[in-house]
């Protein structure tokens, strides 16, 4: 892939890619420049500010809101891939009453934002005598909105499991059920693996919904703080580093499963949901 | 239902408002992604470097950290700009390192023997990557940016979280004032719905009269 748009370079272009590696670096050394230079003119640079997150206390009310974000993400995607699992087999059923709604619900559920779903739970159930538990607020509608996304990979993944597979199972006598529960979904559930780790970033990127639901989850444990401490670029700042070391090691960990798997095996490679 | 129908300019408003910051930052997204692509290609270490930290910070952080850090935070250094705006460019960053992403897989589905061709030629970089490699890329992702493009819809959702008046935040204004949760919300989900519908039916056009069978 690197050697698609050029060759090794010659004396010429070496000078231009020194050129260009020069440039690069000075463009960001100069953005870092100017974001230091507008925190120490604004005096947020002040060690006063910073100094609270050297401290055990804060980062342990941090720490206490990433334990209920990763509760959250855990609870929503095991509920939404048990329902993303019964969509996908829906989809794939034989029988048209089956296959329809669970097509429709993958469809519809995609074009409805996750947070007007939030705004359903918190403020319509409620009129109809449903008021969940703080928790379910925020994971119910995470779950209902990344079922559908689930289901998507598993379809995917149970279509890349050859037909010969299924074929097999039916010519030595196993029922539908069977052929699926014990020929086909044991080798798509390793397929799917990677993309459901990605996906699993994507829920845990969407449970700062709690900041909404006011569940104590990192990012409203974050507000919270910044209210109290009024140090706010600072708590959103360290808030944003503690989401992206989690995210970018489930991101890195998909990466390496997907590594690991026999490229004939890859279901089409799907790309992270924006 | 008269709860919509009393309510109407407010609707419109927030639907205006919801196209706006769709509009926007799409644009907005496909150029930044466009140049983020273009870095990602190069034969410059450095520029390669800084196109995959962009990618790998705005796919792992959550759209709303990075609003909330934008709205509640740059204030504090000095950085004060119409919350719209910011909006616009904030949901424009984050969405820039999911088109990057789908278009890099573009160009890597374009076979080697288009970039030998065009470098035998004598083409530059520069040009063969717009004349050669990014028309044959665009065509073959047009489903993956659709999809961009209706996740993108759904995002800007978030922006009501922060104070934008958009569709979503029209809606809930509209239920505290009325009560009436399942009539409102049902139309606000069918305006995105709809919105999803008209993109998913342009690029479905689109993909039939630009895709190439190899």
């Amino acid at each position: 892939m690197s050697n698609l748009l050029f060759d090794e370079p010659g004396p010429r272009a070496r000078r231009r890619i020194r050129i260009a590696t020069v440039v690069g670096a000075v463009a960001v050394l100069a953005l870092l420049a100017l974001a230091v230079r507008q925190f120490a003119a604004n005096g947020q640079l002040d060690a006063a500010r910073w100094q609270p997150y050297a401290t055990w206390p804060m980062w342990r009310y941090l720490l206490d809101g990433l334990w209920s974000t990763v509760l959250a993400a855990v609870v929503s995607a095991a509920l939404a891939m048990a329902a993303g699992l019964a969509l996908a087999l829906g989809r794939l059923s034989r029988r048209r009453w089956v296959r329809l709604p669970a097509a429709a619900y993958v469809e519809v559920v995609r074009t409805v934002p996750a947070l007007l779903l939030v705004y359903v739970v918190l403020f319509a159930l409620p009129r109809y005598g449903l008021d969940l538990p703080l928790f379910w607020k925020l994971v119910v509608p995470l779950a209902i909105s990344n079922a559908a996304a689930f289901a998507e990979i598993f379809r995917a993944g149970i279509l890349s499991v050859e037909r010969g597979q299924s074929e097999a199972g039916l010519a030595v006598g196993l029922t539908h059920g069977q052929t699926m529960r014990m020929i086909v979904l044991p080798q798509a559930a390793r397929r799917v693996l990677p993309s459901i780790v990605s996906q699993s970033v994507g829920l845990l990127k969407d449970t700062s919904l709690g900041f909404v639901v006011s569940y104590a989850e990192l990012l409203y444990s974050g507000k919270v703080l910044a209210t109290y401490n009024g140090l706010l670029i600072q708590t959103y700042i360290i808030v944003a580093l503690v989401y992206l070391v989690v995210n970018a090691s489930l991101s890195k960990l998909a990466r390496t499963l997907e590594a690991r798997q026999p490229r004939a095996h890859r279901p089409r490679r799907r790309l992270a949901r924006a | 239902m008269s709860a919509i129908l009393d309510h109407l300019p407010e609707f419109w408003e927030g639907l205006i408002v919801t196209l706006q910051l769709t509009a926007a930052s799409f644009l907005g997204a496909a150029v930044v992604g466009l140049v983020i692509t273009a870095m990602r290609v190069s034969p410059v270490g450095v520029l390669r470097g800084i196109g995959t930290a962009y990618v790998e910070t705005f796919q792992n952080l959550p759209l709303l950290v990075l609003l909330v850090l934008a709205v509640f935070g740059l204030p504090e250094i000095g950085i004060k700009a119409d919350l719209l705006v910011t909006a616009i460019v904030v949901i424009a960053l984050y969405e820039a390192a999911y088109i990057a992403e789908a278009l890099r897989s573009g160009v890597n589905a374009v076979s080697a023997g288009q970039g030998e061709a065009a470098r035998a030629l004598g083409l530059t970089f520069g040009q063969s990557l717009r004349h050669v490699i990014l028309p044959q890329a665009l065509r073959t992702v047009i489903q993956p940016l659709g999809n961009i493009f209706i996740a993108l819809t759904m995002n800007t959702s978030l922006a009501a979280a922060i104070g934008v008046v958009d569709l979503t935040a029209a809606a809930n204004r509209v239920n505290l004032m009325e009560a009436q949760p399942i009539p409102i919300f049902v139309g606000a989900g069918l305006a995105y719905a709809l919105i999803a519908a008209c993109a998913g039916f342009v690029t479905g056009r689109l993909e039939r009269r630009l895709v190439m069978v190899r």
